[in-house]
């Protein structure tokens, strides 16, 4: 902390700016905003998994007063917009013209004078299907005979989407035929849902004079659906302006561009008016980027009680659309981050996707592109490792995990690690858990007929994509950006590619120009989500806001303070190689006393500059990281099982995280808390299930369980801080590392309850059925 | 054949309210929603939508005193009601104790769920001005967040509490 409680730079717990809007009822969420003349658009969904569109009637839907237009597959296929292109370079159906190929897929659209007639008219609609057998998983899409769901692929045979490897199956081979041990884990984490309380949405104004079209777009990355809206809609990209407004939450799912943006566009475009589309949480749940739906079989060996050797193969089931939003060369994500915080010489991993009759969307759920699905397959398989080889899950992760002096550290599958210290934060973790009390506690709970389980996860993440190289979103290399404006009078403005979903940018990069500059924080507004007015960037998500456009605030405000420091060198009369700079003031070295401030320099940029310099105090940049940050810690779960009722209660919640420097640390203790409750929830209940006929069981808040205060255990926050080596403030992104990490502690504490009788692995979401079943053919349910 | 007709322009009825200490009145369709009610005749778009069946608690507001989820409520229900919304909780420029605590406990990060939050907490805080951590969770099992994670939610009204009882 090298600012003042005035200025508050990093490392201050600063109260955040944006609440001031949020606690009096006038954020501006999308829905929040009415333009003059505005319609409203309904979407008419499938009921079927997988039919042939026989036919659709809107002659009566588009009689009712009101109903201003019904948009079919056929009207979009007339201007060539019934397809459109995923984000993963498959194709994906905006309206339907041959057949739907999940349910909820979007079959028509109603553009009314209100939202109450255009669902009204969705009643009206006829439509005739004739339904197909549907496939609802990856074995029955991989199996002979079964239906081909994208028959209207050119060159498409059947179900199979890619094949993906990385890592060395001959060095993995060979660890494991030299092995003593060899640990197996056969494990599915089910398809759940980021489902932001507020759902996706847009308004889309298309200026019919100027033919300008701004659209108010619940994203998370603008300017890349700028880009992409222009090549999917033929639209010049100056005449496109994303507006990303307040988001009530994200965590993945306002990531991809969703057929509802498209219609609408172009019923605004066709119309002349703006068109409103709020998505209702069914069509949320049952249609948007689902997330994990991931069949995994890991395999670990082990050789003098070191681990040698790691395979995992993955059947993945992407939807009837590959619309994973993730850099393009990586097909199963940043899975490859499966050798975790284990020094593991050999790894192979072997994915394959399959299509299935389910939404498309395979989007990083509140995680760095499948990095989720490996901590977990990884923390899972070192626990069940421990039991097997009957060694203490602690002293197990402790023999094996990559040594501080170890960094930076090449793993087996490619990843350079950039900075870690993963015994530390488990020491940390163990002595604020009082881990040998508990080991005892629970034999003495065991002899008492209680079950207590300890499960530990000690994950490395892998965030702040990319660098661009390797790095991109449908293409776009992934660096980001920073513009700052700093005023006259020395208050400054600074716009950002990035687009905050509730992390508190406004706060926290307004205090790294404080860091860096000496402007007090509450001097700096931070701008961000309107593409006319910020730079370009890939947006928010995989926890690279702070590792990318943190990097870009902290350059640019560096570069405004060396021409800072020339103006200062110009007022104070010397050259400007003599200048210091310290929290805000300029000075001649040894003569502190007679400075000038960032505010008096500000002022001289634009009245009194030295002869031949422009003027101003504004600058941008783009920043291009040089390589990923690797966020790491150690969850600790203590848990009881009850014999009766198979129910689960977290007593003890402990966790250390490392993400390098921290900005500001109440706003990372916030975000840790909430992915801890979210890794809670994947871990206890949410589930997107489906039945054999491709019914979508979650549709709803009802059947998607999702926890509340009641439900939610107390959380002990522990902290360590390894700075990340290339990051110019050391920060390495925090948002996901508790939703990545979290869900194996979890699991791993219900393992370690019940492991005695045999019980070896629950799939989630562990609900009291699952785990009551488990407990009774083990003989210990009661 | 028989003429299909808009149910908007049939029925309409006068709904009378006060709403953040304001008389207002509007002509409403039987099957308005409050929550629609609130946002889009009288232009208070603090109350949030979050998820159609009555699970989620976004768009709870004060009807008599009372939280109801305005979602599942018609406008026409509430007539000669009074309805206090996130709008009307700050008075003469001075947030609400709730409002202030939320912030200095950073009980909020998108701010989506915040108003039902805030004003079920403020509610249950007249019912119960000292209560246990446990009773906060209880109270506020309807509402969902799903960024905080609830321990700062917790944390604010046990910090209004503190205030209010001290007012």
């Amino acid at each position: 902390m090298s600012t003042t409680h005035e200025v508050r730079g990093v490392g201050h717990s600063v109260k955040r700016k944006e609440d001031a809007r949020f606690i009096q009822g006038r954020g501006q969420y999308f829905d929040d905003i009415t333009l003059p003349g505005m319609l409203h658009m309904e979407i008419l969904r499938s009921p079927y998994a997988h039919a042939r569109l026989k036919s659709i009637d809107t002659t009566a839907a588009s009689a009712l007063p009101g109903v201003v237009a019904v948009v079919t597959g056929e009207l979009m296929a007339q201007h060539n917009l019934a397809w459109m292109p995923t984000l993963s370079g498959d194709t994906q159906a905006v309206l339907v013209t041959d057949k739907v190929r999940y349910q909820g897929q979007e079959v028509a659209c109603v553009i009314a004078e209100s939202a109450y007639v255009a669902k009204d008219a969705l009643e009206l609609i006829e439509v005739e299907y004739e339904p197909l057998d549907a496939v609802t998983s990856p074995q029955q899409s991989s199996a002979e005979g079964a239906p081909l769901i994208r028959d209207e692929k050119e060159g498409q045979t059947d179900n199979h989407v890619y094949h993906w490897e990385a890592g060395d199956k001959d060095s993995t081979d060979r660890a494991f035929a030299e092995a003593d041990h060899v640990v197996a884990l056969d494990t599915f984490y089910p398809r759940c849902h980021p489902a932001p309380l507020e759902c996706c949405g847009c308004i889309a104004d298309v200026n019919p004079a100027t033919g300008k079209a701004t659209i108010y777009l619940t994203s998370q990355a603008p300017h890349a659906h700028r880009t992409l809206f222009a090549i999917v809609a033929g639209l010049p990209e100056q005449n496109i302006r994303i507006i990303s407004p307040d988001l009530g939450g994200g965590f993945g799912n306002k990531v991809p561009i969703y057929p509802g943006y498209v219609v609408a566009t172009a019923a605004s475009l066709l119309i002349g008016r703006p068109v409103k589309w709020v998505e209702d949480r069914t069509g949320n749940l049952i249609s948007t980027g689902f997330a994990r739906d991931y069949h995994m079989r890991g395999e670990l060996a082990v050789k003098d009680g070191k681990m040698t050797g790691l395979r995992a193969t993955l059947l993945s089931d992407q939807g009837a659309f590959y619309a994973d939003a993730q850099p393009s060369k990586f097909r199963a994500g940043l899975f490859h981050i499966v050798t975790g915080s284990y020094d593991i010489p050999a790894a192979h991993v072997v994915a394959d996707g399959w299509y299935t009759n389910k939404a498309p969307g395979g989007v990083a759920y509140r995680c760095s592109f499948r990095v989720t699905e490996a901590s977990y397959l990884i923390e899972r398989l070192v626990d069940n490792a421990a039991h097997e080889l009957d060694v203490d899950a602690t002293q197990f992760r402790l023999d094996n995990f990559i040594q501080p002096e170890q960094f930076p550290y090449h793993s087996a599958t490619g990843f350079v690690y950039d900075s870690g210290n993963y015994p530390e934060a488990m020491r940390i973790a163990l002595e604020k858990l009082g881990y040998e009390d508990l080991r005892r506690e629970q034999e003495e709970a065991r002899k008492e007929g209680r079950l207590l389980g300890i499960g530990i996860s000690s994950f490395t993440e892998v965030v702040g994509a990319g660098h661009g190289k390797e790095y991109d979103i449908a293409g776009l290399r992934m660096f980001d950006s920073a513009e700052l404006r700093v005023h006259p009078t020395g208050k400054a403005i600074l716009k950002l590619g990035v687009k905050a979903q509730g992390q508190g940018h406004e706060t926290t990069f307004a205090q790294i120009v404080a860091e860096e500059l000496g402007i007090p924080y509450e001097d700096v507004e931070v701008q961000e989500g309107d593409t006319d007015n910020t730079p370009y960037g890939l947006g928010t998500y995989a926890s690279r806001s702070t590792p990318v456009a943190g990097a870009a605030t902290t350059v640019i405000s560096r570069k405004l303070r060396e021409k800072a420091r020339e103006i200062a060198a110009h007022l104070l009369e010397a050259s400007a190689d003599d200048i210091e700079f310290e929290a805000g003031r300029f000075f001649v070295k040894g003569s502190p006393e007679s400075a000038k401030t960032i505010q008096d320099v500000a002022f001289a940029a634009y009245t009194n500059l030295p002869d031949g310099m422009e003027a101003g105090l504004e600058g941008v940049t783009y920043y291009d990281p040089p390589n990923m940050t690797f966020p790491f810690g150690t969850y600790a779960v203590v848990v009881e099982v009850d014999r009766g009722t198979g129910q689960w209660k977290p007593l003890r919640v402990v966790a250390v995280d490392d993400c390098g420097v921290r900005i500001n640390p109440m706003i990372v203790e916030g975000q840790i808390m909430g992915g801890l409750t979210e890794g809670y929830a994947i871990a206890a209940m949410q589930l997107i299930d489906f039945d054999e006929d491709g019914n979508c069981i979650g549709s709803n808040f009802t059947d998607y369980l999702i926890p509340t205060a009641w439900e939610t255990p107390e959380f002990e926050i522990g902290e360590l801080s390894t700075p990340s080596p290339h990051h110019p403030l050391g920060a390495k992104g925090v948002g996901e590392s508790p939703t990545v990490g979290s869900p194996a502690a979890y699991v791993n504490a219900v393992i370690d309850a019940l492991w005695h009788a045999g019980v070896k692995n629950i799939d989630m979401p562990l609900t009291p059925d699952k785990v009551w079943a488990a407990m009774n053919e083990a003989g210990i349910a009661e | 054949m028989t003429q299909l007709e808009s149910p908007t322009t049939t029925g309409l009825h006068t709904v009378e309210v006060t709403v953040n200490g304001q008389a207002r009145s509007a002509e409403v369709e039987a099957r308005m929603l409050l929550a629609h009610f609130l946002r889009q005749t009288l232009g208070l778009t603090g109350t949030h939508i979050g998820c159609d069946t009555t699970s989620c608690g976004a768009c709870a507001v004060l009807v008599d005193g009372t939280p109801v989820k305005s979602c599942t409520v018609l406008a026409v229900q509430v007539h000669g009601a009074e309805i206090t919304t996130v709008e009307g909780l700050a008075k003469g420029g001075q947030l609400h104790p709730i409002q202030q605590a939320f912030h200095e406990e950073h009980g909020l990060q998108c701010g989506f769920c915040t108003p039902g939050m805030m004003l079920t907490s403020v509610a249950f805080l007249k019912e119960n001005p000292s209560p246990t951590d446990e009773e906060i969770r209880w109270a506020l099992s309807g509402q969902i967040c799903r960024c905080t994670g609830y321990q700062n939610i917790v944390n604010a009204v046990q910090a209004a509490a503190t205030t209010m009882r001290e007012a």
